[in-house]
């Protein structure tokens, strides 16, 4: 329904914000032939664009507040979102897999190997999502320091191989449990703080990850990096380039359902559970007789475990590392992917990740307007989906008589 | 009467703050035990103490385990392993964990009861599958004795007002206390909900055999529950004893009317 209200309200909008963009998007000086061009076109464009725009923006915040009300008087169910609804219908839910898992395993022989290895990226990311999902989305412990563990698996990877020449295959299982010491490293300082608090130490803890790595030359050559870096072999051949990289695209596609299968099993145990009691209320969890520190350090170990592993991964495909690939803005773009995709929920980060790094992949020619779309991307989101892409769903159960228990 | 939980001249300052001053209180087994006593006696100050979430800094709390002579010191403790020694709380403000599920909030409970670590939970072998569905089944039991087992899968957030709060001594039960403390259960209830309390409280006592020890303001209810009632003002003990002696008690009296005197 459109009210005369509501056009009102969209013309005052549009109004304000010809007003507002006078300055720039009309009066244009040149000075080469001393005149005032006068665009009065821009105006008329931006007072139709903030019209619809705003015109838009206020019906989906109707239909938002409306959908809430009829929820609240029990009318009307929240709405389902359309993955949610695939899950819980079996006969859908199995078929739906199947053709994920034949496209995923195509998708080399479909597509260029440019767009493969665009996709091996995202996948690293996907797996770093689901890592930071443990320690953000499950426990809560909001870490803006992700990606130092990233930047410890991938050096380990470098620097083993470059003193010690081991191999791709040797380093993984060590990278992941590098990552998981230097986890608890940080776990332990941080055991007392929450919010704000733990976000900025972490925050300073990824920065001296990378400072050090930056400026302790002996140890990590410094700001030039390590080049030459081996690609990962098949059972001891050199591949070639272009094999190598379908390799790697197998081996995150196994890496990603080696992380999904243990982040899934976590998350309906007795750990995850404990994680996210934490999340909710930090004080009963406590009181319930869950181990506070236990848990912290438990959340912290097994996230930065899968960013210590997708570090490995990525050193091994760039062939290169060097500090500038583990800036705090990594951090945040993986941040997002949680946040965006849906805190708690593995479906949700990996659509989260698959969004959020191929669409700048794709949108290469709109590159100017990159961070803007991704910035108005992040505020509708949060405006009409606060849970994310996908949202999380708990576990239910069915009894029947005797306790049975099924997963829906 | 064996007692469950001992508490001697317990005190807690908070730096020059004297919010408990020597306060002695005891619970006997299936005994319920009201603790009152105007705004900022000093009654969740009091529970904070026993529970861990304070050190007091001076006293004793004392439990007695079964099976042993000797009671056991518990303050100090951590709260997660006063919790595990057999003391569970309710909050007053609720605590639940609202984006959990019932269920879940109750399988919260029995976490400090369970083992399975965390290769446990991801190779999900035989011995980890069988303490989960235990688990499930001892807290949906749970939820069935406090009638709750309606809502098994709804948010915990979801609940309505009173059901949330018996959610509270839900969870709080699944950890298998032998001692049940409930920091004012009936805040905010109306009073068909409190007549259900009042008797979930007394089957508790009665059919689990813990005992209970409650802070609340509600008198009717703590008069028709408690075998003893404490009474503290200003972080000490001013009273003691059966619901009728402290109804008659001046001092008790004095401290919720206040002097006639200052009148």
């Amino acid at each position: 329904m459109i009210t005369f209200g509501q056009i009102k309200k969209a013309v005052l909008v549009s109004i304000w914000f010809m007003f507002l963009t006078f300055p720039i998007m009309v009066i244009r000086v040149n000075p080469v032939e001393h005149i005032v061009e006068w665009r009065w076109k821009n105006m008329l464009l931006v007072g139709v664009g903030s019209f619809i725009l705003s015109f838009v923006w206020h019906y989906f915040i109707r239909r938002k507040e409306l959908g809430a009300q009829k929820a609240e008087l029990g009318e009307w169910a929240e709405a389902i979102p359309l993955a949610q609804r695939i899950r819980s219908k079996k006969t859908l839910y199995k078929p739906a897999l199947v053709a994920a898992g034949i496209f995923a395993l195509a998708f080399p022989f479909i597509f260029s190997l440019y767009q493969t290895n665009i996709m091996a990226s995202a996948l690293i990311y996907v797996m770093l999502g689901l890592g930071l999902n443990i320690v953000v989305g499950l426990a809560g412990l909001l870490d803006l320091g992700y990606v130092a563990f990233y930047a410890v698996g991938a050096y380990a990877y470098a620097l083993l191989n470059y003193h010690f020449g081991l191999s791709f295959w040797m380093v993984l299982p060590i990278g992941a449990a590098l990552g998981a010491t230097f986890g608890i490293l940080l776990g332990f300082p941080v055991l007392r703080l929450r919010g704000d608090y733990l976000a900025i130490v972490t925050l300073g803890f990824g920065e001296i990850i990378r400072i050090i790595l930056e400026n302790w030359n002996e140890f990590s050559f410094g700001p030039s990096g390590i080049a030459n870096i081996p690609r990962p072999s098949l059972f001891g051949i050199d591949l070639s380039v272009h094999n190598a990289t379908i390799y790697i695209y197998y081996i995150m596609i196994g890496l990603c359902l080696l992380t999904i299968f243990v982040v899934n099993r976590l998350q309906d145990s007795r750990i995850g559970r404990a994680w996210i009691a934490l999340r909710e209320d930090e004080t009963a969890c406590q009181a319930m007789g869950i181990d506070k520190t236990k848990t912290k350090l438990t959340a912290f170990a097994l996230g930065a475990m899968w960013a210590g592993m997708s570090g490995v991964v990525f050193a091994a495909k760039t062939t290169f590392v060097n500090p500038a690939s583990f800036t705090i803005w990594e951090s945040i773009i993986i941040l997002c992917i949680v946040v965006l995709g849906g805190m708690g929920s593995i479906l949700g980060v990996i659509a989260g990740a698959l969004v959020l790094i191929l669409m700048p992949e794709y949108l290469r020619a709109l590159s100017e307007f990159r961070m803007l779309a991704f910035g108005i991307l992040l505020v509708v989101m949060m405006v009409f989906r606060p849970g994310g892409l996908i949202p999380n769903v708990r576990r239910t159960y069915k009894f029947e008589g005797v306790a049975n228990d099924e997963k829906s | 009467m064996e007692q469950v939980l001992k508490v001697q001249n317990l005190g807690m300052s908070f730096g020059g703050l004297r919010a408990l001053d020597a306060v002695d209180l005891d619970v006997g087994s299936n005994e319920i035990v009201a603790l009152i006593g105007p705004n900022g006696a000093g009654k969740t100050t009091f529970f904070n103490c026993i529970t861990g979430i304070y050190t007091p800094t001076e006293g004793d709390v004392l439990i007695s385990v079964k099976g042993k002579d000797k009671p056991k010191r518990i303050n100090g403790l951590k709260p997660n392993k006063v919790t595990e020694e057999g003391l569970a709380r309710t909050f007053q403000n609720i605590r639940l964990f609202p984006g959990m599920t019932v269920l879940e909030n109750v399988m919260i409970g029995r976490h400090c009861r369970m083992r399975s670590g965390v290769v446990g939970a991801v190779l999900r072998g035989k011995s980890t599958i069988r303490e989960e569905r235990a688990a499930v089944e001892y807290s949906y039991g749970i939820l069935e004795k406090i009638g709750l087992d309606p809502f098994v899968n709804e948010f915990a957030k979801n609940l309505p007002y009173g059901a949330q709060r018996r959610l509270e001594i839900a969870r709080a039960m699944a950890t298998e206390p032998f001692l049940l403390l409930l920091d004012e259960p009936a805040a905010g209830m109306n009073p068909n909900e409190t007549k259900e309390l009042d008797e979930l409280i007394k089957r508790i006592r009665d059919e689990e055999g813990i005992s209970i020890l409650l802070i609340e303001h509600d008198m009717k209810l703590v008069m028709s529950l408690s075998d003893r009632i404490f009474v503290v003002d200003y972080g000490r003990k001013i009273a003691e004893g059966t619901p009728e002696e402290i109804r008659n008690n001046p001092a008790v009296i004095n401290a919720y009317l206040g002097d006639e005197a200052d009148a």
